[in-house]
């Protein structure tokens, strides 16, 4: 169940901000809302009558509209089409067997209209897929302003935008709350919602555990969110660090779509030290650690692994080589979800003893060591031949950590490692890593929350548009480091 | 998965290094200079010194284009050649479609101009007429199968059943034309048939989310078995009453008939040539400029966009999915109800070169009809050149809508891109 | 993955807590339900798709029709006759693919010998084995995640390279027929590497690229059968010289009995399937592969090698297949049709089989038996032959629908996962 007994009320003209972990059933409310789910049991009033919302179109004609957080955007299509998809203007043409000619000179015109009147700077015939993610985030207000909707709701917008984008989207928020629309704004980010809503209701484990004003603390805030106080500090020693581990020098990396995401990195990680990446997601972390498993292609620059070029190898020889990967999307890139636990706990060990050697498998060996590893990772499951889909996703991450961990390491590398995970197993997850440091593996954390990234890490490395763009102490200042996360000049060189 | 070739495993594009000297107008240039001096210099030195004619009627006399044998396959392979060498120089992109246009077209003649010259005596002509209008009746089923495609794949629904549901248009066309004695009911019955065969995919694929691309291999087999059955166990039996369909006349468009070349191979035909090029005109304009038209492009790229706008994506798909069957059962009917009855397997992997002519035409009416008519020649080609005792198999021409399938879907000439949501079921929410 | 639909980076994770209790013995529910639905599924498809044939032989039978004419004056014409036809045919599908009674009371009297009695076994197995081979060639490279539509093109390539290997090369027996089956092999294979390598290097998907193939090596075979050393001089249609007898799989049961080694050869190659599936390193790779590429990669596993590998093996299996069609009893030259539908078949077969490789050769021996059945009953029954093919497609549909409502099961269960391996992927 990822709604329980959810009240909410929005006032007209009002930002009203819905606060709540990862996972707390933010985006399932509304998605109800807006009709591409249905509520098992509840109401939905609109202007104080009683709405059946059986799906977007009543939605939309209720005068809801939504942003997603994933774009709801065709790729191949103009902003325009985009716009008038499903609210089509046509002239004539044997409307009842095509539905009408559509009229773009129209759909065009009420895009500038809408662009100029709300400050979203937009060109209608430029196709989606050559768009930058802030641009396109336009579109999708626009495509609900042009429905003339009355409530707005904005799911996670600023997942993915830089600082400066966010600061615009900001802008336009007000500016339709000065034209008397209802926002609602879900977002798990507390410094946003202190900027700009007018009201805040806090949503855990799909309740609402109450509401709050914008002046209410941020510690106030969190331990509604989170539930109980949230203790984010791990115990650790002081690091030693010792000889340098991994180094990457002048790296550039492209992503998917050719537009480079990595451009001249330096980094050293040394033995027993954690160097942590902070950062807005989308700023290069990414690929920069996918260039060092192998799995992207370096197009310049030099990866260097205990003093041995490794730019270049494929992804199993630098596994082979000591280096565990907890990739930051678990579900696709970490498990694979229909083989067992114990399948998964081998999956990059499987051809090499006691496991397997040559084209024979042993099972046996696979399952005695899964129960091993089951038991010292406390992984929750049935059995060691339970599919890893059945898993919880805490459960899922211990799975893959305790893979990556179970053979000797000299680096390893934590994307994202307790993104989804609850919060006994962000502990424990926490707690391992600290561990392989302490054993003196050189660990590389990229996170894109800064809490963790500041309790684990013994460097801050703070990325910004493909580039490092400080090495900081984890004491630095919160807002120093926010600034840099923003693209700000550094106020003083590398700790 | 992402959509056709399209995709590349993500190891083979850390393989491929960012756009160096090889763009692809380069390859594609390299190529046609190749070809272009395969055929100067090879064609030109199996060509012999007779004249190759290309007569503008259905035998050899009347008006004809005339050129030495060996001239002419010289001087049109070189023409390939120099269209490759534009090409080549990587400056003439702006040119990209026409040039290779030019260089293929070079090629061919340069071939034909070898295979007319080196005819046995008295042989050494290719009527154009026969040509053009073989063509485009070896297309007819290709140019219907392949807008049966571009409705379904338009709208997110892979059809592989193209064949399957020819053969039933076919089939029922016959059987009922025959049972009622008008040409017209065949017609619509060949219609729900080969909607009957989409409304299985379509409720198989869209409702029991299916594999799309399984249920159409497993319809193929049911349509070829139910037609083959019904085949021997009643047309075989009663020819009379069950398979001697009624046949459609052929019409002549005043004036326009008479132009030389297209007027016989163009504008005199059975209903089905009319159908046929008015219906790719219709979907082309209806796909870009319609309502209909943005809603189905947009069920196919991204389903949940057109949802989340109050588009009725499953609805939309029933409905396309099957207009489609119904236009590939009425190309099915255009081998029943114009000169034959209808015979076990009849169809023969039509169905299949239709799917290439979709892919080939890159998922547009437009591209398919321009594919439909390229594969068409190619068989018709096939023909000729068994009439004139050619050293080349017709085997091997039989091959090349395959063969260029292929080379079109591993991006060697340039790259095609199906529909984003192609063949993926849409799960609400 | 490009999709909205499929996993998107930062897409929410699913839901933090389920008791895992309850999720597993969900799981553990399902699981058992499903496991149990295999065999009353399968079985409830057959049942169908025999009524649906009894169906259309009724319909299709004019004079049995006329009965229903005056079905309320005397409704136990109609239903006498309908059942007389259709009992009929299905019982000589029986006799010919079991067991015919008249055979075993006729051996113990002394009249036919023990060949009558097993003769339609032999015939059932006969048609069988060329189809556990394409079967399990499709069905290795679905559990890999890729469509082999052209087991019937490595099949026909198979076909051709064994029988070449078969009249042309002078070889003393046993030795002949290993180097006629390895011809086979190898042809398939390569007729299968070609789009494993395409796949990797290009991105062409294999579902276009093999039935595009299909075709060339089909053209291919009619073109060679008729070239001089090939065509048989001694006929004018298309056909090729007769495989020498070194090169022939020995029959078992002896001359009068067609069934010959090949089905030794694919239980064998089950035995090896299943092996390579479960217990091989190989096994593991494409398996990880086919469920989750991404993961698989990121575990430094070589998805293009697998494509590769995956299909050049898949080819070799159907090559096999089609070495069964020349090398056999089924015929013994090369023409147009030798390769029959064996490929075609061996996808519903593999789909029947759940694309396991013990499921797949019950199958095979499934088809087998109706094809042998079917024989007898157009001879006997004069129904035509292509009904087999009507009920195969049938049970293959049936069996697809039930199996789909599973999937929605498991998509809800993991609704932004990618779409179960094999049964809803996109070209």
């Amino acid at each position: 169940m990822a709604n329980d007994h959810i009240d909410l009320t929005v006032e007209p003209g009002e930002i009203h901000a819905l606060l709540g972990e990862n996972g707390a059933g933010k985006s399932t409310l509304m998605n109800i809302l807006y009709g591409l789910l249905q509520p098992d049991s509840g109401e939905i009033l609109v202007d104080g009558r009683p709405l059946q919302i059986r799906g977007p179109s009543d939605a939309i004609a209720a005068g809801i509209g939504m942003v997603h957080q994933h774009f709801m955007l065709v790729p191949v299509f103009t902003v325009a089409e985009n716009v008038m998809l499903g609210a089509e203007k046509v002239r004539g043409g044997a409307p009842w067997l095509t539905g009408g000619v559509l009229d773009r000179r129209r759909a065009r015109r009420e895009v500038a209209e809408v662009s100029e009147r709300y400050g979203l700077r937009v060109d209608p015939d430029a196709r989606i897929e050559d768009l930058p993610v802030g641009v396109q985030q336009r579109v999708e207000i626009i495509k609900a302003l042009t429905r003339e909707v009355d409530l707005l709701i904005l799911d996670e917008p600023t997942a993915v935008l830089t600082p400066q984008e966010t600061d615009e989207l900001l802008e336009v928020m007000r500016a339709l709350k000065v034209a008397g629309k209802s926002i609602v704004f879900i977002t798990h980010k507390l410094g946003e919602v202190q900027a700009i809503a007018d009201r805040i209701t806090v949503v855990r484990r799909g309740r609402t555990v109450g509401s709050a004003s914008p002046d209410t603390s941020r510690d106030e805030l969190a331990a509604m969110m989170v539930g109980r106080s949230v203790q984010l500090t791990v115990s650790k020693e002081a690091a030693t660090p010792g000889a340098p581990v991994l180094e990457v020098r002048g790296l550039v990396v492209d992503d998917d779509r050719g537009i480079r995401a990595v451009a001249g990195v330096d980094l050293t990680v040394r033995a027993g030290e954690v160097l942590g990446i902070a950062g807005v997601q989308g700023n290069g972390q990414t690929e920069l650690v996918e260039a060092v498993m192998g799995l992207r292609l370096a197009l310049d620059g030099e990866i260097s692994l205990a003093g041995e070029r490794i730019d270049g190898w494929p992804t199993k020889r630098v596994l082979r080589a000591g280096v565990g990967y907890v990739p930051e999307n678990r579900s696709v890139d970490g498990v694979v979800k229909e083989f067992t636990v114990a399948e998964n706990l081998v999956l990059d060990l499987y051809d090499r003893p006691p496991f397997g050697k040559g084209l024979a498998l042993y099972p046996d060996e696979i399952n005695k060591a899964a129960r091993a590893r089951i038991e010292q990772f406390d992984v929750r499951t049935s059995s060691e031949q339970a599919a890893v889909g059945t898993l919880s996703g805490g459960n899922q991450q211990k799975v893959i950590v305790a893979r990556e961990m179970s053979r000797p390491l000299k680096l390893f590398i934590a994307a994202q490692p307790t993104r989804g995970v609850d919060v006994g197993s962000i502990e424990f997850i926490h707690r391992q890593i600290v561990h392989e440091r302490d054993v003196g593996t050189a660990v590389l954390l990229v996170s894109s929350e800064l809490d963790e990234v500041l309790s684990l890490a013994d460097r801050v490395a703070v990325m910004y548009r493909g580039r490092i763009l400080a090495i900081v102490d984890p004491a630095t200042p919160r807002e120093e480091i926010g600034l840099l996360m923003a693209g700000g000049t550094p106020d003083r060189d590398e700790a | 998965m992402t959509a056709v070739s399209t995709i590349t495993v993500d190891e083979a594009t850390a393989a491929v290094p960012a756009a160096g000297f090889w763009s692809r107008d380069r390859k594609v240039g390299a190529g046609l200079v190749l070809l272009g001096v395969l055929g100067a210099v090879l064609f030109g030195a199996l060509a012999t010194a007779q004249p190759a004619r290309f007569t503008l009627s259905e035998d050899s006399g009347g008006a004809a284009l005339e050129v030495g044998g060996t001239t002419g396959a010289v001087l049109f392979g070189l023409i390939a050649a120099l269209a490759g060498g534009a090409l080549l120089t990587g400056r003439a992109h702006r040119w990209f479609a026409y040039l290779l246009g030019a260089g293929v077209v070079g090629f061919v003649l340069s071939f034909l101009c070898w295979q007319v010259s080196a005819a046995p005596a008295g042989q050494n002509f290719m009527p154009l007429v026969n040509v053009v209008r073989g063509t485009f009746l070896l297309a007819l089923p290709l140019i219907f199968g392949a807008l049966a495609g571009v409705l379904c794949e338009r709208s997110g629904v892979v059809n592989v059943a193209i064949e399957g549901q020819l053969l039933m248009g076919a089939f029922s066309g016959a059987l009922v034309g025959t049972m009622s004695g008008s040409p017209w009911i065949g017609l619509v019955a060949a219609a729900a048939g080969g909607a009957l065969i989409s409304l299985l995919l379509a409720v198989f694929a869209i409702r029991y989310l299916v594999d799309q691309v399984v249920m159409g291999v497993v319809l193929n087999l049911l349509a070829l078995g139910l037609t083959g059955f019904l085949y021997e166990r009643l047309m075989q039996q009663d020819t009379k009453a069950y398979n001697q369909p009624p046949h459609f006349p052929v019409w002549r468009i005043p004036l326009l008939s008479d132009l030389p070349v297209l007027g016989p191979a163009l504008f005199t035909g059975t209903i089905f040539l009319f159908l046929a090029i008015a219906l790719v005109v219709v979907i082309q304009l209806g796909l870009f400029r319609t309502r209909w038209g943005l809603r189905t492009r947009a069920v196919g790229e991204h389903p949940q966009a057109a949802d989340t706008l109050g588009v009725r994506v499953l609805g939309l798909r029933y409905r396309n999915v099957l207009l489609a069957g119904a236009i590939a059962g009425i190309g099915g009917a255009s081998y029943t109800l114009v000169i034959y009855t209808f015979t076990k397997n009849m169809i023969g992997g039509k169905g299949f070169i239709a799917l290439a002519a979709l892919i080939f035409g890159r998922w547009s009416p437009v591209g398919a009809l321009l594919a439909a008519l390229f594969f068409g020649f190619a068989d018709q080609l096939a023909t000729y050149l068994g009439a004139i005792d050619s050293v080349i198999p017709s085997e091997f021409l039989a091959m090349l809508p395959y063969l260029a399938t292929i080379f079109a879907v591993a991006g060697l000439v340039g790259r095609v891109r199906a529909p984003a949501a192609d063949g993926k079921p849409y799960i609400k929410g | 993955m490009t999709t909205d639909t499929q996993a998107a980076p930062g897409r929410r994770p699913p839901e933090q807590n389920p008791p895992e209790e309850r999720e597993s013995f969900a799981g553990h529910f399902l699981r058992s339900l499903w496991a149990a639905n295999t065999v009353t599924v399968t079985v409830l498809a057959i049942v169908l798709a025999i009524v649906i044939g009894g169906i259309l032989i009724i319909v299709s039978d004019p004079d049995v029709l006329d009965t229903y004419t005056y079905f309320f004056a005397r409704p136990s014409d109609a239903l006498t006759a309908s059942w007389d036809l259709v009992a009929d045919a299905y019982a000589n599908l029986f006799k010919g693919a079991i067991l015919d009674p008249a055979t075993v009371s006729g051996w113990l009297h002394g009249e036919n010998g023990w060949q009558a009695v097993l003769a339609p076994i032999s015939e059932t197995l006969t048609y069988a084995a060329p189809l556990v081979f394409t079967g399990l060639s499709v069905a290795l490279a679905f559990r890999g995640g890729l469509f082999n539509i052209g087991a019937q093109g490595q099949a026909t390539v198979g076909v051709i390279l064994a029988a070449l290997a078969g009249f042309l090369i002078p070889l003393p027996p046993v030795i002949h027929l290993l180097v006629a089956l390895i011809a086979g092999a190898l042809g398939g294979a390569a007729w299968g590497f070609v789009p494993g390598i395409l796949k990797a290097r290009t991105g062409a998907h294999e579902v276009i690229t093999t039935i595009m193939l299909n075709y060339v090596a089909l053209y291919f075979l009619t073109w060679i059968i008729v070239q001089n050393g090939v065509h048989e001089p001694s006929r004018t249609d298309a056909i090729s010289r007769p495989v020498r007898s070194s090169a022939q799989l020995p029959h078992l049961l002896g001359g009068d009995l067609r069934v010959h080694a090949g089905i030794v050869l694919a239980v064998l190659a089950t035995w090896a399937v299943a092996w390579l599936l479960n217990r091989s390193t190989i096994g593991f790779e494409l398996r990880a592969v086919g469920a989750n590429p991404d993961a698989a990669r990121t575990a430094g596993i070589s998805v293009t090698r697998t494509y590769v590998i995956l299909m050049a093996v898949a080819g070799a299996l159907a090559g096999l297949g089609g070495a069964n069609m020349v090398l056999g009893s089924t015929a013994t030259a090369l023409t147009p049709l030798v390769a029959a539908q064996i490929g075609f078949d061996g996808i519903l077969v593999a789909l029947l089989g759940r694309v396991k490789p013990w499921g797949v050769a019950l199958a095979a021996l499934l088809f087998g038996a109706l094809q042998a059945g079917g024989n007898r009953m157009q001879s006997y029954s004069s129904i035509s032959l292509e009904l087999v093919t009507v009920l195969q497609a049938l049970i293959v549909i049936f069996i697809a629908a039930p199996a789909l409502v599973k999937a929605i099961f498991r998509l809800r269960a993991a609704r932004a996962e990618r779409l179960g391996t094999s049964m809803a992927k996109g070209w």
